[in-house]
This record gives C-alpha cells, structure tokens and sequence, in this order.
C-alpha cells in the first residue's frame, strides 16, 4: 500500500508484530542484534535486502569546533550516498563543557539517531569517558593521543600540527582524516568534500588529515550506498529557505537560541536573497517592525523561542486585530522560563495556541524535518497573506539545529503569493465586510486609498468604535476567516501517517519527534500518526488518519501531554502517553522501550 | 487624492482647550502645505500610540496605523524600511513614548531612521485619568501617587542628545506658529528627527501658567553645536524653576538606517536562483 506522507510516497507493506518491513519507512527495519552482527550492513529479515547505516559521534570542549567538524563527517557519509541525520548537543556556554555531534547515516531516510556508535572521534578523554556505554563490541574509537586514552586508534594531533605547521584550529582535519581511513572511505571523497566545504586554508588542512589518514589503518569499511548526495540543512536553514520561497522580503528577530541559526542564515545570505534582515532592541520592536513592514506593503517573519515570544504577544493580538499578515517562527526549547537554553522541548504548543488576549484565527504548523520544515514554512507565509492572519512555524531545537538530507527534488510548493488586492475604486475600506471575512488589501503609496489599520475595535474604514453592533460585525467578520481557513487548509496534507498505516495501535505525534516515532512505529508494527497542521485543527483528516485504532499512545517531548489535550478537546481519546522532559530529544531504543510498557 | 478634507467625521473627544487640539491643526496645516508643495498625501503615514494623543489618528484622514501603548516608533521603522518614498510621522504621548516606549526611542536616535517623532507632552496620563508619566514634575500628585512621585523626571531632550538624534527640538503649543516650523522642519529633515511639544492637559495638569511665562526662544544658537545644544537641554530639568528654551536645539547630517540597510531587489528567478545555489552549495 501506499501512504502519502505529505512529500513523498512510501510503499509499505503491512506488518505483523513479528516480521518487520524493509523499505518500511524511515530508518525503521533494523533489528535490536544489528550492533552484535556487522553493524554496518544489515539484512532485513522481512526480504533479507542489505540496508547500510552507521552511527559517528564527535566530541570535545565547546570552542573545538565540533557542529562543524560533525557537519564535515555527515558530508562525507553524504558524498557516500548515506542520508543524514545529525543532532548536535552543547550547553549553553562559549568555552569549555562537553560538546557532541552524533551524525547517523542511512541507506533511507533518518530523523533520528540511535544510542549505539559505530565510530567515536574524541578530540579529549570526556568524550571516551562520557559515551563509554554507547559503544558495541564492533565501534571504532579514533581518539586524540595528546589528550586522551584508549582504546582504539590514537592520533598525536599535536605532532601532526607541527610537521605541518598548522594551526591549532586545523586539528579537527586530522581526527576526520583519520576517521576517513579507519572507515575505508576513499581518499577522493575526503578530498572532495574538504574542497567543497572548507572556506580557508583547504590545502593545508588536506595535508593535515592525510597524514592522519596515512597513519590510520582501516577497521570498520562504510560501504557506499546507491544514493546521489542531497543537500544538507539544518531545520533553521530549511525554515529559512521555505519562508523566501513563500515571498518572504524582510526577517526581523532578536537572538534566542534554538532560533539564532534562522537570524544568521538569512542575514549571512540576504544580498543574494534579496531581502532585509533587521535585529532590533527586543522582541517587543521586532514584532511591531515587522507587522510595520507587512502594513507598508513586504511580507515579513519573525523568530524567538518561548521567552522572546513572551514579549511578542501583545504584537501578536495587534496582529489579530488589525489583521496585518505575519509570520512567526518559535523555536522550542525546555522550560519554564530560561530554562535549558540548548535543549530542545514541546512545551509551546498551548502557549502559541492561545497567546494573544482576546480572539482571532491563527495558523500553527509544525513541521517534523527539514523537509517538511521547507515545504510548510512557504505555505505558512502564503497563508497569513491570503486570510491576513497570523501563522506559526512551531520547530524545536532538535529541528532547528538538527541537520536531515533534503530531497528538493520531490517539493513543488503550492504558493500563490495572491493576496487579495484592492480594486482601486475609491474609497478604501481596509476591513471591508466580505462574506469570506477576508478585506482587500491596499498599502500606504497606493493612489487615492486611505489606509487605516487599528489596534481598537473598528469599523469598516479602520476608524475606532464601541458600537456593540459594530463591534460584534467586525468580531464575526475576523472569525469568519478562520471557517475560510480551515476550507483552505483542506488542500494540504495536514496529517502524516507513517509505520504500519492500519495497526490498531497508534502513535500520535508532532514535530520533530516524528522521526523518531517513525522508527520506533514500524519496529514495533504501530500506526504513526503526525498532524503537521496545529491550528486550525484538523479534526476530520486527523479522525480518519487514526480510523479503527483500538489504542492511542501520545508520544510528547513536554511534561503535560499538550497534543494529548488538544485532542481530547476534539474528542479524540488518547488512551496512554509517553512524554520525555529532560530537554534531551527521544532516542530510538529509549521510546520503543517506553512504548512496550504501554502498548496493550 | 488631492483637495481632500483632512479632518475626519469622527467626533473629536478631547476635553476642551486640550492641548492636542493644537498639535492637529499645525499638522493639518502642515499636511496642506505639503499638498500644495507638490508632494501626495497618499505617500504620508502617521503612527500613533495609545492615550489621548494617538485619538489623532482617527481625526485625520490619512494613513494611519493606530498601534499600541509605547509602541509607535518601530512600527514607523518597519514602515520607512518597507518603503522609503513614505513620509512617517509619530504622534506619541510622554507615557506612551517615554515609559512604555523608551527603549524604541532610545533606539530609533542611534540608528538615526528617517521618522519624525512628536511627543505630546502633557506630563500626565490623561485617557487613564491622572497618572504620573515620565517627565512629571517630583513630588507630582496622580492617582498612583496621592503623596506625591518620590522620582524626578527625566529630561527627553538630554536622553536624545545622548541617543544620537539628529534634529531636537523643542516646542509648546500656546507657540503655535514655532511649533509649525519645528514640526515642518523635523518633517523636512533626513534622519530622526524629534520634537518634544509641551502641552497642557486641561483636565489632569493645566501647566499653561508655569509655561507661558518661563519659555523662550535662545538667541543665537547655533544648533549645529552638540555642546551648546547640551548646555540648552539641560537649561530647565522638567522639574526646577528655570527658564525653558524653545526652538531647535540640535540638528546633524548622518546617513539614515534606511540607507544603510538597503538591500537590492532580486527578481523571482534570481531569488530561485539563489535558493537553487544555496542547496547545491550543501551537497
């Protein structure tokens, strides 16, 4: 059978408990005893096909450079044919603690990554120490000689640096090089890949990782896969790139991590993008700038995470109110308050949903990868221009700073970029009634419009009323935009359904769990249910995904199950939940663990 | 649209002998003469806060954006940004502009945006019945504050020299002919410009005999001195008995923050273009 899952179609098969899929969706057919056997290749005991995949971790102090030495190991999985899922872990400081990178390749699409490591690359010896139980009796341990002991293979980095005189910097190049060689990964992908992703100083630090690389002796050979390379991005880059798609012309924001990486990518590519990045004082000016920007006439975005957008909702209620388009991308991370700055969470999904005093429609998606994150961040601009509402893009840290292979190849994004416009026959009436709530649009420079938007209550023209029958006309006139919305959001795949689409037990999930859930689904013979689309919600497609369950276990990253009581509001029961807290994102092996003890 | 009628049907509700009154027919004046000079009105926004000041924006009938308390001036910033050929004009209240706001103020002066702020400074919030503001004198008593604020005020004209404003000015609305030519003239000017308007609020703090003898316009002065203009704001604290200078006490040439964000147009395709290299570039 086949099951759309929004973007791509994957064939599956149906499944029992006891025999697992291959070809069964993301990442989902491998076997517990896979890291007893060869660990790299495994054969699928459904249809004994080969799939490939490996599990690398690089670790140090934060200031060793770690996201992008990850960022150079997944490059070289990648330009092996591998898909890629890389989760970058790190505390909140500049210098010092320990920072890591897990970077999982796959013969199919990853979302998520698995407790044991094929490979450790340790640039000291917190790294050996701390993921010592992550090992197998297969994994390769590459590890810095100057700095650390153990098993395995060591570099002198120190050595290599001085017969190279190089600088300190360039000794990431060594421990991959001598990575590449313990994998068996041919000298010319390393070079590629260095020459395509190393801005400065590409040859001295090829000189650096071959001599790592000569010394090194092969242990673990990471076959190639039959895949082409794809484009790597992280959650914040895929937001980034879906919000241009969607028109976007002006991104303003205030740094807050997990969201930072969307400010830095748009600002580091605006030239060419051809927009206007703009970091004001705080996020109570960004929101009000933007909604300026959208008012004069240029589709604009915000992004914060739960804190920042603490200080956005009077904006947001203005937004509502004046019915100024707007885009709003809230990263999440743990809370309350600052909470675990650089982990990731699931706690703001009532808090987006009800933000905002008084009442207007809203759109909330939340995307479950970088795909899905590029597709939908489009649609969202396009939506808040075509009903003039505030939309949601609703990543996590896991998301955002998470990187996936992207297959841009499958995306065609149904944008039409067609607001409504203005007739230019005077007078303008910026909340003109119309039967589908939705006012023509005419901006400040338009010949002979006056344009009047308001933060009161008011009438058609935009002046400010108490009138209890005009007030009541306009308070239906914005709600009759979110029936329209929820007609319009019907030609979107809303809800995803992974794993095995007819098992009577379901998972219900959202956002960047879905990955894992994913896995975790076809391993465990579960149905996976992932509404993409929060708000309006999609009773009636979410109803029919989950049609004939017998059980629902809602599998949150948030102490109260949030989706869980969202759809108890729509009458949809889930049964069990399995919810994780501790701002670190499920692995594979601890959920299917915690869903055996819940699954009837 | 030319030859419009630039006040509205709304029926005004300020209290008799407000001081806004005033404010709103210079600007009306100052609107017509724009007309005459040649420049559309469709191309002019005005932005105001919440309190009796922001009522503005439904008595005059051009663009508006009636925002939120404080919360005028990055608005009027994203709208500049969005488009350049627009004249932006800030109508905001001392509590508005100087509490709520502050942070906005301070901020649109370092950037030096192309907007023009007026604040309509009555010392006192009228619309929430008698509060003190920012720039109340000490010992001030509101509703808040029956014993009298145990704060001095602070003094604007200071905070925005020191912000980076590049036109200060200070007007009073029982000087209606000034007061004209410091609005045109912040109107005129490229970059922030900033006029802090002294007014009465007939019902809550009915200052005009405190004013009308004290204030005065300095001979003299060269505006274009940042350390005269320092000595002149500090004249008068908004709190002790001194006399009170009117008039343009600074004005700079600095390029704008819209000019120095400008970012080129890209076409559709050049943009798919660059989303389309962008992607390559992570293979």
């Amino acid at each position: 059978m086949k099951i759309d899952s929004g973007l791509f179609e994957y064939n599956v098969r149906n499944v029992t408990s006891e025999i697992q899929p291959c070809c069964g969706g993301p990442g989902g057919w491998h076997h517990d005893n896979v890291y007893a056997r060869t660990c790299i290749t495994v054969s699928c005991g459904a249809c004994m096909t080969e799939i490939q995949e490996v599990s690398v971790l690089i670790g140090g102090r934060a200031g060793d450079g770690i996201n992008s030495a990850g960022a150079l190991v997944a490059q070289l999985l990648n330009h092996l044919g591998y898909r890629i899922y890389l989760d970058f872990d790190y505390p909140s400081l500049i210098r010092g603690g320990h920072n890591f990178a897990i970077i999982r390749g796959s013969e199919h699409e990853v979302g998520t990554c698995r407790e044991k490591l094929d490979f450790i690359l340790a640039l000291n010896q917190e790294t050996v120490d701390r993921h010592r139980d992550q090992v197998h009796a297969g994994t390769a341990i590459i590890f810095n000689a100057d700095l650390a002991r153990s098993d395995g293979q060591g570099i002198s980095i120190k050595n290599i640096l001085t017969s190279e005189k190089a600088p300190e910097i360039m000794g990431n190049s060594a421990i991959i090089g001598g990575f590449a060689k313990a994998a068996g990964i041919e000298w010319v992908i390393v070079e590629t890949v260095f020459r395509r992703h190393i801005p400065k100083g590409m040859d001295l630090n090829l000189s650096v990782a071959r001599r790592a690389y000569d010394q090194l002796t092969v242990v673990r050979r990471i076959e190639p896969c039959n895949n082409p390379p794809l484009p790597l991005l992280n959650g914040n880059e895929a937001i980034g790139l879906g919000l241009v798609r969607g028109g976007l012309e002006a991104y303003v924001s205030y740094p807050m991590t997990p969201s930072s990486g969307l400010l830095h990518f748009l600002a580091g590519e605006n030239e060419k993008l051809g927009i206007m990045v703009v970091h004001p004082e705080n996020e109570i000016a960004v929101i009000l700038m933007a909604l300026g920007f959208a008012y004069g006439g240029k589709r604009a975005a915000v992004g914060t995470s739960g804190g920042g957008f603490c200080l956005m909702t009077e904006g947001l209620s203005l937004a509502g109110m004046a019915e100024i388009p707007l885009v709003l991308v809230v990263s999440q991370r743990t809370g309350p308050s600052t909470g675990l700055p650089t982990y990731t969470g699931q706690s703001e999904l009532q808090f987006v949903l009800h933000a905002g005093q008084g009442e207007y429609p809203r759109l909330v998606v939340a995307p479950g990868d970088a795909q899905e994150a590029l597709f939908w961040s489009a649609i969202a601009m396009d939506i808040a221009w075509k009903f003039q509402v505030p939309a949601f893009i609703l990543p996590d840290k896991t998301l955002s700073e998470g990187t996936y292979s992207v297959d841009t190849g499958g995306i065609t994004v149904p944008v039409t970029k067609a607001a409504p416009f203005w007739d230019k026959k005077p007078p303008y009436r910026r909340y003109a009634d119309t039967p589908s709530g939705v006012s023509p649009l005419a901006f400040p420079g338009a010949k002979d419009a006056v344009v009047k938007v308001n933060s009161y209550a008011h009438d058609a023209s935009g002046y400010t009323t108490e009138e209890a029958g005009m007030v009541t006309l306009m308070t239906d006139k914005r709600l009759r935009k979110d029936e329209e919305l929820i007609t319009g959001m019907n030609g979107y795949p809303q809800v995803n359904v992974h794993g095995s689409a007819e098992a009577p037990v379901a998972i219900l999930c959202w956002g960047s769990t879905k990955g894992v859930c994913s896995e975790a689904g076809v391993k465990l013979g579960l149905r996976v249910v992932q509404p993409v689309v929060i708000a309006p919600f999609p009773v009636t497609p979410l109803k029919e995904a989950l049609a004939e369950t017998k059980t629902i276990i809602c599998v949150e990253e948030n102490a109260t199950a949030q989706l869980a009581a969202l759809a108890r509001q729509h009458g949809i029961i889930p049964d069990a939940k399995v919810l994780r807290y501790d701002g670190r994102p499920f692995t594979y092996e601890s959920l299917c663990a915690r869903l055996k003890e819940v699954i009837p | 649209m030319t030859g419009r009628e630039l006040i509205t049907d709304v029926q005004n509700t300020w209290c008799p002998g407000c001081g806004n009154f005033t404010i709103q027919h210079t600007l009306k004046k100052i609107l017509a003469e724009m007309e005459t000079a040649g420049r559309s009105l469709d191309d002019v926004v005005l932005v105001s806060g919440i309190g009796c000041h922001a009522k503005i924006a439904d008595y005059l009938n051009i663009n508006t954006f009636y925002s939120l308390h404080g919360r005028t001036i990055p608005v009027a910033t994203g709208i500049k940004l969005a488009n350049p050929d627009l004249t932006v004009i800030c109508c905001c209240g001392d509590g508005d502009c100087y509490a709520e706001g502050l942070d906005h103020l301070i901020f649109a002066a370092k950037r030096n945006v192309d907007i023009t702020v007026i604040v309509h400074n009555n010392r006192v919030y009228g619309l929430t019945t008698g509060q003190y503001t920012p720039t109340s004198p000490l010992g001030f008593r509101g509703k808040s504050t029956p014993s009298g604020t145990a704060e001095f005020p602070l003094n604007p004209l200071e905070l925005m020299l020191a912000s980076g404003a590049t036109y200060i000015a200070r007007g009073y609305t029982k000087k209606m002919d000034q007061l004209r030519a410091l609005l045109q003239g912040g109107i005129a000017h490229r970059g922030f410009s900033f006029i802090d308007v002294l007014q009465i609020c007939a019902t809550f703090f009915p200052a005009a005999d405190y004013y009308t003898p004290r204030v005065y316009d300095p001979a003299d002065h060269d505006p274009t001195s940042f350390d005269h203009a320092c000595v002149l704001a500090r004249e008068w604290d908004y709190n002790s008995d001194a006399r009170i200078p009117l008039g343009v006490l600074y004005t700079a040439t600095f390029p704008c923050f819209g000019e120095r964000m400008a970012t080129k147009g890209v076409t559709a395709g050049e943009r798919e273009e660059a989303v389309r290299q962008i992607l390559a570039s992570r293979i």
